[in-house]
């Protein structure tokens, strides 16, 4: 290896570093503030959490020093043995684990514990990198399309046979690659809308408001949102006529029965009214689509019939075919149930812990929500409320614009790399990080369901801790190549 | 689908990245507004986590103790045990054993269950924190319960303090405490349910001094409800302050004395301190003992005292409107001489009644012509008559009886008639003194002293409160002012109002008053209350009668001894006990000899032998 000439400290991106460091050390603070007793340890005693965090932040520098290290190509080299073997460990985790809070994901070796699935992430990563980088991969080819689902649902399986589906669910972040890679924006789409239209309309299900059930109302008028800007997006030579007049004629249609209701006190179901509105939408783009021999404007149509189908379909089974502790339980496992004892309870404690933070916050170690257990979870997946109400609004969002940044400067390290295989890693690092901040901090802020997940280098826990700054290093690692060759 | 990938050309996938980046930034900007909302917008937030947190525990001060004027311990605070209970905390017991242990009955115990948990009777009701159960439990069940409570999960008990009253004397005037209202609580912050104020008495009107201030210790609960400790090492707890206590001017002996006269009848006995205001005894009968009302029987007790025909709860000294009778005649004397409707050698002709009006109002036999003087002396009703006609029925005095009725309407109100003097009790009344305006209505404006006649020798439309009685004496023994009267002498640690400390001058000349003291004292010396003759003291005094269209007539006396100096200033009165020679007067003796000479003398035992056992009350409550 000649070019192996320049220092790895030096071709290394230390604005990443820089950026992973102030996120461990404020994860650190944050879990002294939610882990702090009155009356007992000190904040550096190991057998406190605070104490056995400062260990694990010690053991992952020591495991950055051996993947930075250890020579790029190893890690493509040897990717698909990573990934095997860690499928084995995975299986043979649903097999060996003891229960523990209800799921089997913990391997306990001695003293110490870990989770498989946090380090699946990374192994999954370098083998989809490896798949998709490999030569005369075509994304849009079937088979080797299926290749990429079978990499991504093995371990996704394993971890739901494992009952966590929360780290089962960071997988879908894989789909955010495919999508870079040339996956159709319509996958994504539909595949987001879906999740929106089923979280939504259970969210607001039996909500009536007049004669309108809230749920579907607010699913269709998205769905015609959608409409509206595919139409727009679609446009025919800059011609943005057609999507100005399907929203001034939505607009006019919902003012009329608007006032209608108003006026004569009729009672409306504005379900019917949005149905009506995106049937004559759908008319209208048919139109012009025969007009212009546009097809594009048929996918739009497939869309909002396809959704509307959707909706309706996933009424019926609920409504009619689940029985009502079926429905109850797909409620409580999306956080939707409204539960004073069960998830509804630690959403709305861990919004009062926030909330109550107020601008500035409480101060380290003042936070009161936090420090009396109000918020269950509180060190773990709840960690970002010690955050809100120690350091406030401030300190908060201080903190999402770090993860912002840092996902950010993810993707441009990412758009820089000169092999597909880094670039692959390196967006599936980006998705994952973002998938993890979207659907932890949403949770904790009661806009997500909750689906327990923790938050990167901010959550109390080895594996997870590990698993990330294993995921991030390695690309680090592949990054500094850019200089050395 | 192929065919739509292969336009897809390297350039287009790498501008993917900037919707990515935009999704990133997207979701964090909602994600920053979703907190700008949570955490400066929204404010309730900071409270939920405050009373999530924060068990404010209240610390009560204990109550200002009151003193008489010779410092006697009057009430104070003993202790007391409030049965608590946190509900969520409750286990199954034996309800049966609980029941038995406080004395109570099993429907008891569930109706108090079902009351303690519903919202409405008790708005502030949570099943984790602590409710009274029961209040005021006695020592004696205290103690056994105490030693079970073991067996009895989620029941507190908690230390509490009650009112304890050494004399069973004095109910009027010391009050009672009682559990505060709905009302009480809307219009002073201060209280919560469960809290005690002053319900009468020197305990309501000076509430605010003898309550103290309520402390409070801010403690960390967590989420299971356990205590985690002080807030910040108590830094911001408060403690509490004491109540503070209060001296009367009452003289707690001459309180008893008076009571114990006025046993088995309706009348009450005003003494104060001329020189100063001080109320020195204030009976009103019937009464009771102010223990009745302390403690668990408060309620059956306040009950039945309500229900009792005689009023017993009703402090007829200040709350009660009599015609004064005759002892208005010194009030009609001072107005007729300083408005020059008389000079002291003025006579009147008297044919047993007022001759303009064929003998009516009726008079006694004395001599006639007569003066001012010895008419006060007498009692004379035909004088007061002359001169009320004098006053307003001659038109070069006043050009209208209006104009001169307002005159001597006004001079009224100056010497306290009329209206409430200012006591510090809660709930005096101003008896009555009628408006011209009132005359006209009622008389469509055609009257004259004729038609209102009867009020010259204090009947008719004219009330007044025993209290405003004794302040006429009050004046007449100051020759010319009074303080407001009040029962409060000392403030311990704290002012007294200073409105008790005004001198209120009447609009009568001081000279005056000469005469009519001079008319008390003939009074006693040679006329209508020689009865009220006490060997070495000059008492001065002025009988009366009131009429009472419900019965036999009330005796009333008022006066004032020494003549000269005079110490104490008196009225009493006796409902239906006939001519105010007769019960009054003799009353009025004893007393004025027992606070001056400090004991009755030997010739007078006869005299309160049969004051006491003598009982005046009316057929049914016999």
């Amino acid at each position: 290896m000649p070019y192996k000439k320049i220092s790895i400290w030096r071709s290394i991106d230390w604005i990443t570093i820089l950026l992973y460091v102030i996120m461990i050390v404020a994860g650190w603070f944050s879990i002294c503030g939610a882990s702090y007793e009155y009356d007992n340890v000190g904040l550096f005693d190991p057998s406190g959490r605070p104490g056995s965090q400062l260990i694990w932040i010690g053991l992952s520098f020591v495991l950055i020093f051996i993947i930075l290290m250890l020579d790029a190509d190893f890690y493509s080299v040897f990717s698909y043995l990573i990934y095997g073997m860690i499928i084995l460990l995975l299986i043979a985790t649903v097999f060996l684990a003891p229960e523990i809070k209800g799921s089997r994901s913990w391997l306990v070796i001695g003293p110490l514990r870990l989770q498989p699935a946090e380090f699946a992430k990374f192994a999954t990563a370098l083998a989809l990198a490896k798949c998709m980088s490999s030569y005369g991969f075509k994304l849009v080819s079937f088979k080797n399309f299926m290749l990429c689902m079978l990499i991504i649902f093995l371990p996704m399986v394993c971890i739901l046979l494992q009952k966590e589906t929360g780290s089962a669910l960071v997988y879908l972040a894989f789909f955010l690659v495919l999508y870079r890679e040339g996956m159709s924006g319509y996958v994504l789409l539909a595949g987001i809308c879906a999740v929106t239209f089923f979280v939504l309309n259970m969210k607001f299900t039996g909500i009536l408001v007049g004669a309108t059930p809230m749920g579907e109302l607010i699913v269709l008028v998205i769905i015609q949102l959608i409409l509206t800007g595919l139409t727009f997006l679609v446009q025919h030579k800059n011609n943005t006529l057609p999507a100005k007049i399907i929203v001034v004629a939505t607009a006019a249609v919902y003012l009329v029965a608007y006032l209608v209701l108003l006026l004569f006190s009729i009672p409306i179901n504005f379900v019917h009214i949005s149905l009506g509105i995106i049937a004559a939408s759908c008319c209208f783009l048919i139109f012009l689509a025969i007009k212009n021999w546009v097809w594009h404007y048929l996918l739009i149509i497939l869309f909002a019939l396809l959704s509307v189908g959707f909706l309706f379909s996933v009424d019926y089974v609920f409504n009619e075919v689940l029985e009502p502790h079926q429905q109850v339980r797909i409620k409580v496992s999306l956080g939707l149930e409204d539960d004073p004892s069960g998830a509804g309870y630690n959403v709305n404690q861990s919004k009062i812990a926030i909330g109550s933070g107020g601008l500035l916050g409480k101060g380290f170690l003042n936070g009161t929500q936090t420090k009396l257990k109000y918020v269950p979870e509180q060190d773990t997946d709840f960690i970002f409320c010690t955050v809100g109400e120690e350091q406030g609004f401030i300190g908060s969002s201080l903190t999402l614009i770090v993860f912002a940044i840092f996902i950010i400067r993810l993707i441009i390290l990412s758009e820089k790399q000169k092999t597909a295989f880094n670039r692959i890693y390196g967006y599936s690092v980006a998705s994952i990080f973002f998938f993890h901040l979207v659907i932890n901090i949403g949770m904790v802020i009661g806009l997500t369901p909750v689906i327990g997940i923790p938050l990167p280098f901010f959550s109390y826990g080895g594996s997870a801790l590990w698993g990330f700054t294993i995921l991030l290093f390695i690309f680090l690692r592949l990054d500094a190549t850019r200089k050395e060759r | 689908m192929p065919k739509e990938m292969q336009t897809n050309s390297k350039y287009a996938l790498e501008n993917r990245r900037y919707i990515l980046s935009g999704a990133v930034i997207l979701v964090v900007l909602i994600f920053i507004i979703r907190l700008f909302y949570l955490q400066v917008i929204e404010n309730e937030y900071k409270m939920w986590a405050d009373s999530n947190a924060f068990l404010k525990k209240t610390l009560y001060p204990s109550r200002g103790m009151i003193y008489d004027r010779n410092n006697k311990l009057l009430v104070f605070n003993q202790p007391a045990y409030d049965v608590m209970l946190i509900m969520r905390e409750v286990k199954p017991f034996d309800t049966l054993d609980f029941c038995n242990t406080v004395n109570i009955t099993k429907e008891q115990f569930i109706k108090r269950i079902a009351d303690i948990k519903n919202k409405r009777l008790n708005p502030g009701y949570s099943s984790y924190v602590p409710q009274v159960f029961m209040n005021q439990l006695s020592a004696k069940d205290y103690g056994v319960l105490q030693e079970k409570l073991y067996k009895f999960p989620g029941f507190y008990i908690q230390n509490r303090t009650i009112r304890e009253y050494e004399y069973p004397y004095a109910a009027h005037i010391l009050g009672n405490i009682g559990e505060v209202n709905r009302r009480d609580i809307e219009q002073d912050n201060y209280y919560v349910q469960g809290d005690n104020s002053g319900r009468s008495g020197v305990e309501r009107s000076y509430e605010k001094v003898l309550r103290g201030e309520k402390g409070v210790e801010i403690l960390l609960r967590d989420a299971h409800g356990r205590i985690k400790g002080k807030y910040e090492e108590g830094r911001h707890d408060v403690a509490p302050v004491s109540g503070k206590s209060l001296t009367l001017s009452l003289d707690m002996d001459l309180q008893a004395y008076g009571e114990l006269l006025l046993h088995n009848k309706i009348g009450c006995i005003v003494m104060t301190e001329p020189s100063t205001g001080e109320i020195l005894c204030m009976v009103s009968t019937p009464t009771y003992d102010p223990n009745m009302l302390v403690g668990r029987q408060r309620g059956k007790n306040h009950a039945m005292l309500e229900s009792d025909p005689l009023k017993p709860l009703f402090d007829r000294a200040i709350m009660a409107g009599y015609p004064p009778g005759s002892t208005f005649k010194p009030a009609m004397g001072l107005i007729f001489l300083q408005e020059d409707v008389i000079t002291p050698e003025t006579s009147y002709s008297c044919g047993h009644g007022y001759p303009p009006l064929g003998g009516k109002p009726a008079c006694h036999s004395h001599f006639s012509p007569i003066s001012l003087v010895p008419a006060i002396a007498t009692s004379c009703n035909a004088f007061f008559c002359w001169g009320l006609r004098d006053m307003i029925d001659s038109r070069k005095r006043y050009p209208k009886v209006q104009e001169g009725f307002d005159i001597w309407r006004d001079h009224m109100l100056s010497m306290g008639y009329g209206r409430p003097l200012g006591i510090d009790l809660p709930s005096e009344k101003g008896g009555s003194i009628p408006t011209s305006k009132m005359y006209d209505k009622f008389y469509k404006g055609r009257w004259s002293s004729s038609t209102i006649i009867s009020i010259a020798i204090g009947q008719g439309e004219v009330l007044a409160t025993p209290l405003q009685i004794c302040n006429l004496a009050t004046t007449i023994a100051n020759r010319g002012f009074f303080y407001t009267p009040h029962i409060v002498k000392e403030v311990h640690g704290g002012e007294m109002d200073p409105r008790f400390s005004v001198k209120h001058y009447p609009t009568i000349d001081k000279k005056n008053y000469e005469y009519i003291a001079e008319g008390m004292r003939n009074a006693v010396t040679g006329g209508t209350c020689r009865r009220a003759a006490l060997p070495g003291i000059a008492v001065c005094g002025k009988t009366g009668t009131s009429e009472n269209p419900h019965g036999k007539d009330h005796s009333i006396f008022m006066g004032f001894a020494p003549y000269e100096n005079p110490q104490v200033a008196i009225s009493v009165f006796v409902e239906n006990a006939g001519f105010g020679a007769t019960y009054a007067v003799p009353i009025a003796k004893l007393m004025l000899q027992k606070y001056l000479k400090g004991a009755i003398q030997e010739s007078d035992k006869y005299l309160e032998d049969y004051i006491i056992n003598t009982a005046i009350l009316p057929r049914d409550a016999l």
